[in-house]
């Protein structure tokens, strides 16, 4: 049966995917940083082109990662819409200027600094966004754990990530029996129902979620412990590679990036003012 | 000669007690195992058996808190002043669920698992990795995922996850479970072939004995409330009545040799069908008892209730799961649907409940087609009942969780009460109708999903592996309920894995293999088929054998005569 998954491992032959979970980690931790400390439209623009070139690289398909996509633009719309209706004059503040576009109510004007300082918020998202889906649907969970471990995070809160993001399949799926057995003694949960009695009702579905997901990580805790799992302080791995050429090149791509970032930041300054 | 070696394992007035429980699990345990032997630890459900391995393992009390007096000693270790981690090194255990034990993201990282803990290398991690997969045949699949194999191959990656540590003890905790019938015989053969490889000592915790005799066994340790009944060879402890006496059922030959009249003695060798020995007056008395009396023929001419023409599905375009289905089930009819995981079963029954809908063929009931019906409609004449209680149960308190259905349904809770009550009463949990579902058994919380589904009032009902992981009381338990329920009136159909659930209580099955339908004829004629067992995964019954010993022709009507004895011996007693 496949079951439709959130976000999980897809694995693939691409470039990416032959990337070691280091390189990714750092390189994904890197890029981050590069985006987070501007706001300089074109810096944003060069960072967004290489993220997304380095999606298309990795062979993974948009619709594969759409629910996290989707979940990701309410978000940023969301983000926008508050930003707005705290400060609507934010814009303005940074860049110094007053363009009013159009006026709403009461003290809200749409001002062109405002939408600009906005569009600058939703590049960051842009930007950040395939890099972070990347690193977690083109990383191996193991190669996750072992990379997590790699910079000196304990093995144990590692592989306890890589065991929880490997279960959600399996728990999705348990998810859709329990719920078709549920319709199937008559409870409303369908999609003709209405919508109030299937929210009610599906509380008749996380009890024995629960139940079994606690069975699940019984059994699995127990098969780990008896293969000695946490004896030591330190652990070998199966899946780790020695690092390649293109390791060295990613993780170079990314310092160059940070760099550029921040000698733009330190020499421009955080904004691209277009208003002046 | 055994007792001049030093015994591997060594419990001496040994007792464990968990720290939720008030009394002992394990009383005053004095057991000896010898390097190399094969022990078999039968008993039923709730004898000690589990616990009894998790002191071994290490599980208990390290895992499990509890208390331990007495010794034990496990390979040269004081097993409860020693660590789950130590034990690891001496003994290896295979746990039941091969699906929830599978650690690794594939095979290989799974094998290794131990040797990543162990800090091993990579380069030589690799190797030892390798040769363990050669040893239980899976090294050609390295780079497969765990959804990627089958339940057997499974199994076969956990004996070689624990074989990398080179332990001395292998333990193995129901290993039969969770498989079809011909790969269980294919694991017995494993473990059996692993242990004249590697000359480790073998501990396997079963309640099929018949099952697990289909390769020797040393020596069978019989335990029932905590202690041990019983510490004999095959042979003679098969020939005594212990295990009937402690609801662990005896292979079916030595039953029907009873029925015929025939003394187990050890001297008979009872413990395999091919070499139990059957002189000519023991083939006389089972020729006699055959023709006694002539099998009742069950003739299930009713009116159709479950029509199902020309089904095709598959879960993505191009992949036929199910192909050209066609059957036809009599209303009061129990039948039983058989074949190797991945055969379809299970995605039968999904569109009989329409959790999914068919690319073509129509599914009718009662000659009313059943397309146009969402699954909540059609719960009110088919009922669904999964194998596992835990996935059904939502509620805390019985009544609640069988009134939940109704609940939304338009009924009055007056009328909500009343039918309630009834379902209760036909399913015998009427008094404990104001309890909580933790208090209950296993069994008791089957037939609360069995009755949460009746109260709907449906006409059939559809039940997964009724009766996995069960000891034979339990399974005799759910067993007569339903039948009872049938006798009411209720269709059962049932998906299955179990050959003597199929045997004794389904005159019919219909036989899957690959997505299709292979056979549609009653049980005893299927399990008397060669060709077709071999085909889906089945496993012959001893009886069959046993005819054939005889020179009883058919066979099949034999095994029809042995299950109608059967019957009547255990409804009205012995």
């Amino acid at each position: 049966m496949a079951a439709k998954t959130v976000l999980n491992y897809l694995p693939r032959k691409s470039v990416i995917h032959e990337l070691t979970g280091t390189t990714k980690l750092a390189f994904f931790l890197l890029f981050t940083f590069a985006s987070m400390i501007t706001y300089n439209t074109w810096v944003l623009l060069g960072l967004m082109a290489v993220s997304f070139a380095a999606f298309k690289m990795s062979h993974i398909q948009f619709r594969e990662v759409r629910f996290m996509m989707v979940f990701m633009l309410v978000f940023l719309l969301l983000n926008n819409l508050f930003i707005f209706l705290f400060d609507p004059n934010q814009g303005t503040a940074l860049y110094g200027t007053r363009h009013v576009l159009c006026h709403l109510f009461w003290r809200y004007d749409v001002t062109a600094e405002q939408l600009f300082y906005m569009l600058n918020i939703s590049l960051k998202y842009f930007v950040a966004l395939p890099v972070a889906i990347f690193f977690i649907s083109a990383t191996n969970p193991s190669e996750f754990a072992a990379s997590l471990n790699s910079i000196g995070i304990s093995y144990k809160v590692g592989y306890s990530v890589a065991i929880a993001l490997r279960y959600i399949p399996d728990i999705q799926r348990d998810y859709h029996n329990i719920s078709q057995a549920q319709q199937a003694r008559g409870v409303e949960l369908g999609k003709s129902e209405p919508f109030f009695a299937r929210l009610k009702n599906s509380v008749s579905i996380l009890l024995p979620l629960i139940l079994t997901s606690l069975n699940r990580i019984d059994t699995i805790s127990n098969a780990m412990e008896l293969r000695g799992f946490g004896k030591n302080k330190k652990r070998t791995w199966y899946t780790r590679r020695p690092f390649a050429r293109n390791d060295w090149v990613a993780i170079g791509l990314g310092m160059v990036l940070l760099l550029i970032s921040l000698t733009v930041t330190i020499r421009f300054g955080r904004f691209y003012n277009p208003f002046v | 000669m055994a007792d001049v070696k030093t015994p591997i394992i060594s419990f001496r007035n040994f007792s464990f007690q968990y720290r939720a429980q008030k009394q002992p699990t394990l009383h005053d345990i004095n057991l000896d195992i010898y390097p190399g032997e094969r022990v078999l630890i039968a008993g039923p459900s709730g004898s000690g058996k589990s616990t009894l391995a998790g002191c071994v393992n290490g599980l208990n009390p390290f895992a499990n808190a509890g208390e331990c007096t007495g010794t034990l000693t496990v390979d040269g270790v004081d097993a409860p002043d020693s660590s789950i981690f130590e034990l690891s090194r001496h003994v290896g255990t295979v746990l039941q669920d091969p699906d929830g034990q599978f650690i690794g993201l594939t095979v290989g990282e799974d094998i290794a698992f131990a040797l990543e803990n162990d800090c091993v290398p990579q380069k030589e991690m690799h190797q030892t990795t390798r040769r363990a997969a050669e040893l239980v045949g899976v090294e050609t699949h390295l780079d497969y995922a765990p959804h990627e194999l089958s339940g057997g191959q499974k199994q076969r990656v956990s004996l070689a996850g624990v074989m990398v540590d080179q332990v001395n003890i292998l333990l193995f905790d129901e290993p039969l479970a969770n498989l079809d019938p011909a790969t269980g015989k294919q694991a017995i053969e494993l473990i059996d072939e692993i242990q004249q490889k590697t000359d480790t000592t073998v501990l396997i915790i079963e309640h099929r004995l018949e099952d697990v005799l289909w390769r020797n066994v040393d020596r069978i340790v019989l335990m029932n409330d905590g202690r041990i009944l019983a510490d004999l060879r095959p042979d003679e402890l098969l020939s005594g009545s212990l295990l009937a006496e402690n609801g662990i059922r005896e292979p079916l030959y030595l039953t029907a040799m009873r029925y015929a009249g025939i003394a187990i003695t050890p001297e008979k060798h009872p413990a395999h069908v091919d070499t139990v020995v059957l002189d000519e007056a023991d083939t006389r008395r089972l020729r006699t008892w055959f023709r006694a009396s002539k099998p009742c023929r069950h003739d299930p001419a009713t009116a159709p209730l479950l029509e199902v023409r020309g089904l095709n599905f598959g879960y993505t375009k191009g992949q036929n799961t199910l192909r050209d289905i066609s059957f036809s089930i009599g209303r009061g009819e129990m039948v039983s649907i058989v074949g190797r995981n991945g055969a379809g079963k299970s995605t039968l029954s999904k569109l009989i409940c329409g959790f999914e809908t068919p690319d073509s063929g129509r599914i009718l009931l009662e000659g009313k087609d059943l397309s146009g019906e969402n699954i909540r409609r059609r719960a009110q004449h088919i009922g669904y009942v999964m194998q596992n209680p835990n996935q059904m149960i939502s509620k805390t308190m019985i009544f609640d969780e069988v009134a939940l259905g109704l609940r939304g349904s338009g009924l009055s809770e007056a009328e909500i009460r009343a039918r309630v009550e009834d379902t209760l009463k036909i399913c015998g949990l009427h008094p404990f109708r104001n309890w909580p579902i933790s208090a209950l058994s296993f069994g008791q919380k089957k037939r609360v999903t069995i009755a949460s589904v009746l109260v709907q009032g449906p006409e059939l009902i559809l039940l997964d592996e009724p009766t996995a992981g069960q000891d034979f009381k339990h399974y005799t338990e759910i067993m007569e309920f339903l039948r009872g329920l049938n006798a009411e009136g209720v269709t059962v159909v049932m998906i299955t894995h179990d050959m003597h659930l199929m045997l004794e209580y389904t005159p019919r099955a219909l036989v899957f293999c690959d997505g299709q339908l292979i056979a549609d004829r009653s049980a005893a004629a299927v399990l008397c088929d060669p060709a077709l067992i071999e085909r889906a995964a089945l496993k012959e019954t001893s009886l069959y054998t046993l005819a054939n010993r005889c020179g009883i022709a058919p066979a099949e009507d034999f095994v029809q005569r042995f299950i109608d004895e059967d019957r009547e011996v255990r409804t009205h007693g012995c």
